[in-house]
């Protein structure tokens, strides 16, 4: 057992480093979810890709470098280390890429990743439908065939990113007859502004169109546009849905920068305030107490327990096992890790806590306030904690299924 | 970059594991709580026999370590069996005499803690705890006050803890085996080396109590249904197991910073206390929570975990220590500065040559 880096990881750290310095921008990018921050963060797509850094777990031939596991963990503790900007294409590329690796044709992937790497192409996730959350398999949208293709009709909603993106990805049943709810759906890709499509954006508790509603009226999508076989859609979908993807949808890069940004708060907030110290006017400087400073302990034991918990997960893969229920446990962990973490920065911020991301005086928070927004949704999507706790007491402790 | 543990260290820990399963570890319990050693000392033995207490003694004293990492595994397993007795201790005191670097002491001691034949307690007077456990049981108590080591007289009488089988004392008297730097330096050694075995027996502790609390879910119906299917059990039990499952490899990676001698390992070791304390103590309150009045009893054997939850979470290192710990050069730090240090390691940072 050890936690040495191989040599590869600290190729892939200095490469990383060196290029994230020269080319991470100096002042943060607005915010992803409004149109300005939409067209400035598919800018930064197309900087990493043009220099092969937007997904390097890929292979080489889809804009990739091959990198293993452990290797893409590296470049994402780098990445956020660096302070790099939020990966508007996630959706694409942590839960519609995976799936394309696995059952996808090759045409699909040599026509879908190429512009989905470069920020070209930018995916929403099309799950939820209104009648269908937690209870994903009683969906309701239909896919009817036709000549060639089929018709999607039906509505979606709470889709991410679906505001501003261009195409999106989901499940339809396309077989009303079938037995049981989770038979006869089919995993459909479909454009965004194709004649049918009437989107809606919806805005999250701060206003901002984080998510929308995506009305379909006989939407034609081509045969192939559908991912696997048709009617076998939710095993599509749930195949990727742990698996290496539990362990990467939320990298702990991201939780370690966080975390150490907090201490970096904390120690201008529990020390004098120093010239220039913009979250320390001077009233508040040394107004920390040790119920505070454990907080600060916490998330960064909990930083490091979730790295650690990852490596754990990389090392069981390479070793040839599967991660299934555990990804569920990640999933509780990070999501009310993240708030957790957020809360204590606001509380470090005093009155300052409250302000707006776009408020006058707020640079100096460090982008906490859209954080805090942003992780209040954690616990919520990607199949709720609730789901999660079921699936980890039904699957990982073998205790019976019950009433949901 | 390999971060799990091999097929011999999952071995050790299976045959630990069975043999503490076979040796009704409860009645050995139950008996040390008022004061009969007899069965906790065959277990002793065995246990020696079986290496653990030479994994904190260096091979040219006749032991087989030190190995962190395996001390880590063998403490799981006692703290799942709820073994009673001074192991930290003596494993602590091992640690110590080694790092000490004096070497008639320690060839007087290690040799025969590696073969199970004394076993010892310590007291760490500062920062630590005014008391050494189990003295009635061992037949020796080390007790360090700032830079002066003692080799301690007797004990006063048994201070009773909340969990019967940890009988706690204070050392008294004796005479001086060793004073100055170096002893100093020895001392935050061993806190670091006591926190770790006692991080590593909370988890296990908590291990058990899941799985028996699980075990009881399962099979105790309500409503004409086992309990376990209803929701507000199931999400109690997962929450429980994600304390734990996210302790664990903290506990692993302290270890390994302690074998490495890493500068970061006392804010290693700090972290896993804490993780592994809490979430010790968060599978005792679940288990006496779902096993219902049941569970509040002496006489249902789950108490002998329950009991012993807290008194872990706090020993060699409370929670509030260990926090101000992460934050600063780790336990042994003087705590004066709390602003040093802190950050998340990044994986392994690059090493100069």
């Amino acid at each position: 057992m050890d936690l040495d880096s191989t040599p590869q990881q600290d190729t892939v750290r200095r490469e990383a480093r060196a290029w994230l310095s020269a080319r991470v921008p100096t002042t943060p990018l607005p915010s992803l979810e409004t149109r300005e921050g939409f067209a400035a963060h598919r800018e930064w797509e197309r900087t990493l890709h043009a220099d092969r850094w937007s997904v390097v777990s890929w292979p080489e031939e889809y804009g990739g470098r091959g990198c293993s596991v452990l290797e893409w963990l590296t470049f994402e503790e780098e990445y956020y280390a660096a302070g790099a900007p939020g990966r508007v294409s996630q959706n694409g590329i942590n839960l519609l890429a995976p799936t394309l690796f696995e059952h996808g044709t090759d045409e699909q992937r040599a026509r879908v990743l190429p512009p989905m790497a470069s920020g070209e192409v930018i995916w929403a996730q099309a799950w939820s439908e209104p009648e269908a959350g937690s209870d994903l398999a009683s969906l309701r949208s239909t896919a009817v065939r036709t000549r060639g293709g089929w018709l999607l009709s039906g509505q979606k909603t709470w889709s991410s990113r679906a505001a501003f993106a261009d195409r999106a990805f989901g499940l339809f049943r396309s077989d009303p007859d079938a037995g049981k709810p989770h038979h006869g759906l089919t995993y459909v890709m479909f454009p965004l502004d194709a004649n049918g499509v009437t989107v809606r954006p919806i805005g999250r508790l701060d206003g901002k169109p984080a998510f929308a509603e995506i009305f379909l009226d006989e939407v034609f999508v081509p045969d192939q546009d559908v991912i696997g076989e048709p009617g076998r859609g939710w095993r599509v979908a749930m195949s990727t849905a742990s698996n290496e993807r539990g362990l990467t949808l939320r990298s702990p890069g991201r939780f370690t920068a966080a975390a150490n940004r907090l201490v970096e708060l904390w120690r201008r907030r529990a020390g004098p305030a120093g010239p220039g110290d913009p979250a320390g006017p001077a009233g508040l400087a040394g107004h920390v107490d040790t119920a505070l400073r454990d907080r600060v302990a916490d998330a960064v034991i909990g930083a490091r327990a979730y790295q650690l918990f990852t490596y754990a997960g990389a090392a069981r893969l390479a070793a040839g096992g599967a991660i299934g229920a555990e990804s569920s446990l990640n999933k509780v962990f990070w999501s009310e890790y993240d708030i957790a973490l957020h809360e204590t920065a606001l509380d470090l911020l005093g009155p300052y806590g409250e302000l707006a991301d776009h408020a006058g005086d707020s640079p100096g928070h460090g982008g906490w306030t859209e954080g805090y927004t942003f992780a209040l949704a954690g616990p919520v999507y990607a199949g709720s904690n609730e789901i999660q706790r079921d699936i980890i007491a039904e699957r990982l402790l073998g205790l019976p299924k019950g009433r949901r | 970059m390999r971060f799990l543990l091999d097929d011999e260290q999952r071995e050790f820990a299976r045959t630990l594991d069975d043999m503490l399963t076979a040796a009704d570890t409860p009645a050995a319990v139950r008996d040390w709580a008022t004061g009969d050693h007899a069965r906790g000392r065959e277990l002793w033995a065995r246990l020696a026999d079986a290496g653990v207490l030479a994994l904190a003694v260096p091979e040219r004293h006749d032991g087989l370590g030190p190995l962190p990492l395996e001390l880590t595994v063998a403490l799981t397993e006692l703290g799942r069996h709820a073994v009673p007795g001074p192991y930290v201790e003596t494993v602590t005191v091992a640690a110590f005499l080694d790092r000490l670097g004096d070497e008639a002491t320690a060839t007087t001691w290690l040799p025969d803690i590696a073969a199970g034949q004394r076993t010892v307690s310590l007291a760490l007077l500062t920062p630590a705890s005014p008391y050494a456990l189990d003295p009635d049981a061992a037949d020796a108590v080390f007790a360090v006050d700032g830079d002066t080591l003692r080799l301690a007289e007797s004990a006063d009488e048994i201070q009773p803890s909340a969990d019967p089988a940890r009988r706690l004392a204070r050392p008294r008297g004796g005479t001086v085996l060793a004073q100055g730097p170096p002893v100093r330096a020895a001392a935050a050694h061993a806190l670091n080396v006591a926190a770790l075995a006692t991080a590593a027996q909370s988890l296990g502790l908590g291990r058990a109590l899941l799985t028996r609390t699980v075990e009881y879910a399962r099979q105790r119906s309500q409503f004409g249904v086992p309990i376990g299917s209803f929701q507000a059990v199931k999400h109690r039990l997962a929450d429980t197991l994600i304390g734990l499952e996210f302790a664990q490899p903290l506990v692993h990676s302290a270890a390994l910073a302690l074998a490495a001698d890493d500068p970061a390992g006392g804010r290693e070791i700090a972290a896993a206390k804490v993780a592994a304390g809490e979430a010790a103590y968060v599978a005792s309150r679940t288990a006496l929570q779902l096993h219902g009045a049941l569970g509040y009893t002496e006489e249902l054997d789950l108490s002998l975990w329950i009991r012993k939850a807290r008194p872990l979470r706090d020993a060699w290192g409370t929670p509030a220590a260990c926090r101000a710990g992460v934050l600063a050069d780790g336990l042994a730090g003087d705590g004066t500065d709390d602003r040093a240090g802190g950050r998340v390691a990044a994986g392994r940072p690059e090493r100069s040559a």
